[in-house]
């Protein structure tokens, strides 16, 4: 059964913009994206989207519906309340390029910014081994998408100063996949304190709230890292060592 | 328009797609010292290779110490009917571990066997458990180690970036015309070497799992710069796509579900696929539920269950009992796990697709059957390259991945795509490297040529009025849909190509509305003209294959056909611009392929055996 409903989606660029209003036909079983592609193809051709897989694994259409932050890909119409009239608005924590779109390159520049894997040598067998049990952590983490709904909602981003000081907890998350890898054979917590800034999160868990891959970013990523910064910096005898030895 | 006043760029090489194939070959070439340019359609991350579930096949001999690569590559000629470059299965049966283990040194995290190794799960087609991966998300796994790798190499990566067309200097590659889709300029790459990665052409149909970006560029550009398509009319049908509801129709449920167990069932409860084991594979097929069951506990000897038949056999399947009248409610099969395996075992093997049906389909797949049928999946056929290092007849066009040809023959075995792209994308970018070293002089793509590009780019926003890009579309859509679609004959594909034809016509005054800024609808314009051409290879190589092989059905002319066996579909622009198709004699194949390809299971099994003794003999002296 299709039934008619309203939609109030943002139009515009860096320059300022409105909300423009459609009607239009949904059909059982729609998501969201499925509704913006119906009103491109019959009513503006040129309202600018960005998508890919339209299965939830790609991570591209972020975008906030009803001012919450989501896929729309995987956003169902049945979740609405029949009637309601559902806004569509671009992220608002990076710079808007049309209407749904915005610039997550920022977001390209954190990852440039992580040294990459580090791998310990080869077994004597050639092999490299590593066991289940150890790597489940670091295939949670590697479950993400990139969708940057967690940068999209974290306070410190949003906060006007704080991309300088702080990565976000995309890249805390990428941080914890390789500082927990078994074979990574690299020391990454000088500059996950430092230079990526894992004092700034303050464990709100909104991050966490809005995973589409319902990964436990603060508890099982950035909490530990935090907890791995302080075993090295703040344990009073670890610190006396690092006088006495110099290293970092 | 001056072409000094475009925005240029100049590289080494330009690979032309980011998904596992070209970041693959953006990393060898700059690896070898080659300045390379990386451009994509998306961003970086999101190519269609994260929608690669399953695996990546290699015979890596961890889940099954039995393997070998002669295995890897005599299921991969079988499983593709002999139609295969040969020479190119062999390459990819022996280089796949290594290229696969190399992911590991990446910082790729596969899911582990005991040993603490990669592990590696069954699928169809392949002999033993072959197939490295992670849960359900192997593709993700893949590009995103690729990726993470990549820009630590020294790519420069040029996103959300089109290619238009391809540029040359006399007979050679000059550069590629393309534009920013943000903000709609043009820019010009100017190289001497270009790597095509875009993948297939699957949305010239409905019914697909494939995103909006395969639209068939690759295939399309090679055409017009002189390149040959070959074995386009092999597409293939995933026997599983999801049917309901229908804005998701098509999306992929991967072969993993079979492969741990899942089984198929009518709409009476049966069992079907045992009625539909063809002769050539009946010796190593289970012919009971019980022997079935068996070879999933791991039992010795017991044979593999037709549900893991290859993709054609099971899709054709499939298409046959819902046209008999027992499909499922939404026109389907019953894809069956719940029954056969614990919840907790479903959620942890199969962890997205339990996501996917729970949140798009309201089905919980640990408690019901899902509903799945046929759809477009992937292109065997494509780009024609050299097996060596992927070079199209044209100096300085190379192609890998799904857009070029040659490897998979009439029917690609899931799994093998994946390791497809990072073998094949690895010797695409050394070729196009030993191009570039052997021709240092300098080349400059012509100036009329760069105009005329971008005209012909900018006409759909300048005309006053014309059709709607999206409507031409869904008409090509439906075309391809009711006549080029998994069950093919002579009349029908006469009228598919009459309408792409007429479609063509139309194509050339369709207007796109708004700038050209982000705009999709004049996106869908600029994509309509390479989905047209795919289309068009792909009917008239269809119409012209007159057997039934792999993934190609003809119902009027069923079965293999030994005349058909030594020929392949090869597909050029003629002079006068029309599309000349043409039977091509197959060179013949090596004469020690040839014997293990053909021969019987057990004997090459020992055979394997006593070289592996052998090979130990000699480390232990």
């Amino acid at each position: 059964m299709s039934e008619q409903r309203t939609f109030r989606v943002w139009r515009g660029d860096k320059d300022g913009g409105e909300f423009a209003t459609y009607e239009t036909k949904v059909d059982p079983g729609m998501v969201v994206l499925d509704v913006i592609h119906r009103i491109q193809a019959e009513q503006a051709n040129d309202l600018a989207v960005r998508w890919n897989c339209k299965a939830g694994k790609c991570g591209s259409c972020s975008m906030e519906i009803n001012g919450k932050p989501r896929l729309s890909c995987m956003t169902r119409m049945n979740v609405f309340a029949p009637g309601e009239t559902i806004t569509l608005q671009p992220v608002k924590t990076f710079p808007l390029i049309r209407d749904l779109v915005t610039d997550v390159s920022w977001n390209y520049e954190q990852n440039q910014r992580v040294r990459p894997f580090k791998p310990k040598p080869r077994g004597a067998d050639g092999k490299m081994r590593m066991y289940q049990e150890d790597v489940d952590r670091v295939q949670e983490f590697r479950k993400c998408i990139e969708c940057y709904l967690c940068q999209n909602v974290c306070h410190v981003l949003r906060d006007r100063d704080g991309k300088a000081a702080f990565t976000g907890p995309r890249f805390l998350l990428r941080l914890a996949s390789l500082e927990m890898h078994p074979l990574d054979d690299d020391d990454r917590i000088p500059e996950i304190k430092d230079e990526f800034g894992s004092g700034m999160c303050n464990i709100t868990k909104c991050c966490t709230d809005v995973c589409p891959e319902h990964i436990k970013i603060t508890d099982n990523a950035i909490i530990p890292l935090k907890e791995r910064v302080v075993d090295r910096y703040y344990d009073p005898l670890k610190k006396l060592f690092r006088v006495f030895t110099g290293s970092k | 328009m001056d072409v000094n006043e475009i925005q240029t760029i100049e590289h080494d090489v330009v690979v032309i797609g980011a998904g596992g194939a070209g970041l693959r070959a953006a990393i060898e070439c700059s690896a070898q010292g080659m300045n390379t340019g990386l451009i994509m359609k998306s961003l970086l991350g999101k190519a269609h290779t994260v929608m690669a579930e399953g695996g990546m096949a290699a015979a890596l001999g961890n889940a099954d110490s039995r393997d070998h690569w002669k295995i890897h590559f005599r299921d991969t000629m079988r499983g593709g009917k002999f139609l295969n470059v040969w020479r190119m299965a062999e390459l990819h049966a022996r280089e796949a571990p290594d290229r696969v283990n190399e992911l590991e040194e990446w910082g790729a995290v596969f899911d582990r066997t005991k040993d603490g190794l990669i592990n590696q799960r069954n699928f169809g087609g392949h002999r033993y458990p072959r197939l490295a991966h992670v849960g359900d998300r192997t593709g993700l796994e893949l590009i995103r180690t690729l990726q993470d790798h990549g820009i630590h190499q020294g790519i420069h990566t040029h996103m959300e970036c089109t290619a238009l067309e391809l540029l040359k200097d006399g007979d050679k590659i000059a550069g590629v015309a393309a534009y920013w889709r943000d903000t709609g300029r043009f820019v010009l790459l100017k190289c001497k070497a270009v790597i095509l990665a875009t993948g297939g052409a699957g949305k010239a149909w409905r019914v697909t799992s494939n995103s909006w970006e395969y639209t068939g560029d690759g295939l399309a550009m090679a055409y017009d710069a002189g390149a040959e398509l070959m074995d386009v009319e092999f597409t293939q049908f995933h026997p599983t796509g999801m049917v309901w509801p229908l804005s998701v129709r098509g999306i992929l449920v991967t072969e993993g579900v079979r492969g741990d167990g899942g089984i198929l069932k009518n709409s009476e409860g049966k069992r079907f696929m045992f009625d539909y084991i063809p002769e050539r594979f009946a010796p190593e097929t289970a012919d009971s539920e019980e022997e079935a069951a068996r070879w999933l506990e791991g039992a010795e000897g017991a044979r593999r269950p037709p549900e893991l038949l290859t993709r054609d056999v099971v899709a054709r399947a499939i298409t046959a009992e819902v046209k008999a009248g027992r499909g499922s409610p939404h026109g389907g099969a019953f894809l069956d796990i719940a029954s056969r395996r614990p919840a907790e075992f479903i959620k942890r093997k199969l962890p997205s697709m339990y996501h996917q049906f729970m949140e798009l389909a309201e089905v919980d797949i640990t408690k019901e059957p899902m509903e799945v049928g046929p759809t477009l999946h992937y292109f065997m056929g494509g780009i024609r390259v050299d097996a060596e290092s992927q070079q199209t007849r044209v100096p300085g066009l190379f192609a890998c991945g799904e857009c070029a040809a040659g490897l998979h023959g009439a029917n690609r075995l899931g799994g093998n795509s994946l390791s497809d792209l990072i073998v094949f994308g690895q010797r695409a970018g050394m070729g196009a490297t030993e191009y570039v070293r052997a021709n240092p002089g300098s080349v400059a793509p012509d100036h009329d040529a760069v105009k005329e590009a971008f005209r012909r780019a900018t006409a759909p926003l300048n005309r006053e009025s014309g059709e709607s890009p999206y409507a031409l579309h869904d008409e090509l859509q439906d075309t391809m849909g009711a006549n080029v679609g998994i069950v093919r004959v002579e009349e029908e594909l006469k009228k598919g190509i009459d309408d792409v034809a007429a479609i063509q016509k139309r194509a050339e005054t369709v207007k796109a509305h708004g700038s050209s800024q982000y705009n999709p609808g004049w996106n869908q314009a600029l994509s309509l003209r390479s989905l047209l051409v795919s289309a068009e290879a792909v009917a008239r190589a269809a119409l012209m294959r007159q057997e039934s092989r792999g993934a190609h059905t003809r119902l009027d002319y069923e079965g293999e056909r030994d005349e058909w066996l030594d020929y392949n579909v090869v597909i050029r622009k003629s002079k006068d611009g029309s599309m000349d198709v043409e039977k091509v004699k197959r060179p013949e194949p090596d004469a020690e392929l040839k014997r293990i390809a053909l021969s019987e299971l057990e004997p090459l099994e020992e055979e394997v055996t006593a070289e592996r003794a052998k090979t130990r003999e000699v480390a232990d002296v």
